[in-house]
């Protein structure tokens, strides 16, 4: 396997997540469409550390699925409590803070 | 009498000899007579309202003190000579020690007790005259404080504290004189007399100052010790201190051409007319004159004859002057003036004793005069003697002490005046044989004037007191009470007995009095008396009082009828009841020196007037552009766009801000894919 079809990889599911943020309305989707960004780039750590071949890439990865698991649980939070106050989620909705 | 007199001054004295042989505690305590009126002055000024009478009885008792005080003093001089000088240290400045002092001796008891008699006198008589008066309380601060300054005048022991009671009594006579200030001419008088006095003040400061310089010292045991013993700087700058120091005295002592002030100064009530011309002011000058004497008979020897001479041209034209006046007070003044002018010229003569002798007898028949005046005043309602007239069937005992105290004056044979009239012309008439020649002259002019101050005192008399009442006949003039007539009375004891005190060649305790201090003076005078003068001097006196009689002595006459008789030539009426036009004159100098001052003064002010202006419009117009041209257009212009372009800014911007995030979110892709597209743009270049 070559290094190309790693990087392809990482960039579609890297698309299909900037897609999912910027067209869902639903905020848990839009979480999740984040996730699969991470998703893409520890794709791409893990593979351009193999093809280095260097340890560093991997180490880095995981920092970064333990970072993702904090930020979607704060993320989730933030989430379970706008819908409690709005009974709703939809993200279109929440733009309080705009001019 | 006379050894009655001396042998009760004997033993009263006796038992205190022991302790006054330097003084004692009586001239330690002396500074007590000099403070007192002024604490009088002070608590009338506080509480006088509510005091009887605004304080009177206060001010009386001070003075009263000063007489007793006084009397002692002299009583215990004549039996053993005091010399003291108490001195208490005020500053130092530099190398002069600045002092107040209180002198002790023959001179300054005398004046203390003069001053203590004369004020007791006026003060007791003033109770009674100023009863009810407007400014009551006002007058009695004054009136002590007046009596105080000369105290503090006469104790003096430095140059510097002599100006202080000097100028204090400038100050206190110009709030007596102006007593009556509704009237606006006596508020000019006490002006007068004010500016008069501090004209010839500036030869007095500078005359003081001069001598101080020299010996380091303000006290005149240095000054007049500095002079004895010969320093040479005294010695060379002799003749101007003398002068300058004379001019000062000229100007308190009304010499001429300084006594335009004091006629004027008639315009104060009576009683301070009295103190003014016999005891406090006037006697200043002279009084300079005798503290200084040492040092003019030894190093301002040459100011003498000049002394001299002004008093001899004192004497003679205010003599005149007092001749045509009709005010009783101003014919009073006159004399006073050309009494004055006797002082002197006996001063100038050298004739220390003399001078200070007529000042002490004059003093007593002077303010005898005016309490007298006052007192017909005060029956009358009016100063002028037109309106007067036989007023010896109202008041007769107004008539026999005012006619003690003129014959006095006139020098009448055995009245004080006599006695030290005399003296003064025999003084003159030795000095012209003893290095003066000129003196020849002055003495005729004494005796002239002799003539021409008996003829004016009997004039003064017979309008006032014989012939017919001439004044309101609606209102009868009637004695004033015992408290005016008293002090009258007991003047005119003074009046007889105190030319006694001093009979050439017999009985000379005032002699031994005045000598008794420290560098005794050098004094010239005859030892006996000088027949030949004696003669002149009396026959002329007695010419003038027969000639007066003449004249203006008639029962029943009119004024009219009077006044035709005598009718000295046209031009010189005019001349004298035009005060020789000196007053004039010095109107016309005023006036010459007043008004290029003044346009000098205003074309100055014009000057610093139009330099600020400019100063001022220039800093407002720089201002004004500062603000408008850089503030305003520059600074503030370019804050408020540089505020106004950020708000507008942020007003077209703020709409970016929409608050959806997947905006943000595509914005910030988009970006990422341009920059990325630069990136490969700007590689591939």
């Amino acid at each position: 396997m070559t290094i190309a079809q790693f990087a392809i990889l990482g960039g579609l599911l890297f698309s299909i997540g900037v897609y999912g943020v910027l067209v869902r309305r639903n905020a848990v989707l839009v979480l999740l469409s984040v996730e699969l960004m991470m998703t893409a780039v520890n794709i791409n750590l893990v593979a351009f550390g193999r093809y280095f071949d260097n340890i560093a890439g991997q180490i880095f990865s995981l920092f970064v699925i333990a970072v993702a698991a904090a930020e979607v649980g704060i993320g989730l939070a933030i989430v379970l409590l706008i819908f409690r106050n709005r009974a709703s989620a939809n993200v279109d909705e929440l733009d309080l803070l705009r001019w | 009498m006379v050894t009655m007199l001396s042998s009760a001054a004997g033993t009263l004295v006796a038992a205190e000899e022991v302790a006054l042989s330097d003084g004692g505690a009586l001239a330690q305590y002396a500074w007590l007579m000099v403070v007192l009126p002024f604490v009088a002055a002070l608590v009338i000024t506080l509480y006088g309202k509510k005091t009887p009478k605004g304080g009177a009885y206060i001010a009386v008792a001070s003075v009263a003190f000063v007489l007793v005080y006084g009397l002692v003093l002299l009583i215990s001089h004549w039996a053993n000579p005091i010399t003291h000088t108490e001195n208490f240290n005020i500053a130092t400045v530099g190398q002069f020690d600045i002092e107040w002092g209180v002198v002790v001796d023959g001179l300054s008891i005398m004046m203390y007790f003069v001053v203590g008699a004369i004020s007791t006198a006026s003060f007791v008589y003033a109770v009674s005259y100023m009863e009810g008066d407007v400014r009551e309380t006002a007058f009695w601060a004054s009136f002590s404080l007046f009596a105080g300054a000369m105290l503090v005048l006469v104790s003096s022991a430095n140059i510097l504290q002599l100006i202080v009671g000097w100028e204090l009594v400038g100050v206190a006579s110009y709030l007596l004189i102006g007593h009556y200030w509704e009237q606006h001419e006596n508020s000019s008088a006490a002006i007068k007399a004010f500016l008069v006095n501090k004209t010839a003040d500036v030869g007095l400061v500078i005359g003081a100052l001069i001598p101080a310089l020299i010996v380091g010292s303000f006290r005149f045991h240095d000054i007049l010790g500095a002079a004895v013993e010969g320093n040479p700087g005294i010695v060379k700058y002799g003749f101007i201190i003398g002068l300058l120091l004379f001019i000062g005295a000229m100007g308190k002592s009304a010499q001429f051409p300084f006594h335009v002030w004091l006629p004027d100064a008639m315009a104060g009530p009576t009683p301070v007319s009295a103190l003014m011309h016999a005891a406090t002011m006037v006697t200043a000058g002279v009084y300079l004159l005798g503290r200084m004497f040492p040092f003019y008979n030894s190093v301002a020897i040459d100011v003498l004859p000049i002394v001299m001479w002004i008093g001899g041209i004192t004497m003679f034209i205010a003599g005149l002057l007092a001749i045509v006046q009709d005010d009783i007070k101003r014919v009073l003044a006159y004399s006073t003036v050309s009494q004055l002018g006797y002082m002197t010229a006996a001063m100038g003569a050298g004739a220390y004793t003399a001078g200070l002798f007529h000042l002490f007898t004059h003093a007593f028949f002077k303010s005898l005069l005016f309490l007298g005046a006052g007192s017909v005043i005060h029956a009358v309602h009016s100063n002028y003697m037109s309106d007067m007239g036989g007023l010896r069937k109202y008041m007769p005992t107004t008539f026999w002490t005012f006619g003690i105290g003129s014959l006095a004056l006139a020098g009448f044979p055995l009245l004080a005046g006599f006695f030290s009239k005399d003296e003064i012309l025999a003084s003159l008439n030795y000095a012209s044989s003893h290095g003066t020649p000129s003196a020849t002259y002055v003495m005729w002019i004494g005796i002239v004037t002799a003539f021409v101050t008996a003829f004016y005192m009997a004039r003064a008399v017979f309008l006032t007191f014989f012939g017919e009442y001439k004044g309101d006949p609606a209102h009868e003039p009637h004695e004033s009470p015992a408290v005016m007539t008293v002090p009258l009375q007991a003047l005119a004891v003074g009046a007889i007995v105190a030319g006694y005190f001093n009979v050439p060649g017999i009985f000379t305790p005032f002699t031994d009095w005045l000598s008794g201090r420290e560098f005794a003076p050098g004094d010239h005078h005859p030892e006996s008396f000088d027949v030949f003068v004696l003669i002149a001097g009396t026959l002329a006196g007695l010419a003038g009082i027969a000639i007066g009689y003449n004249f203006f002595f008639a029962d029943g006459e009119s004024q009219k009828a009077r006044d035709s008789r005598f009718r000295l030539p046209k031009p010189i009426h005019t001349l004298l009841v035009n005060k020789y036009y000196i007053d004039d004159l010095y109107m016309l100098i005023v006036e010459f020196i007043r008004r290029p001052l003044a346009n000098a003064a205003n074309w100055l002010n014009g000057l610093i007037d139009a330099v600020v202006s400019g100063t001022g419009i220039l800093t407002a117009s720089i201002g004004r552009f500062v603000y408008e041209g850089l503030d305003q257009r520059g600074i503030d212009a370019s804050i408020n766009a540089i505020g106004g372009g950020t708000g507008e800014a942020g007003a077209a911007l703020r709409y970016l801000q929409t608050g959806k995030v997947q905006q943000y979110a595509a914005a910030l892709f988009f970006g990422v894919l341009a920059l990325v597209a630069a990136f490969f743009v700007w590689t591939s270049i």
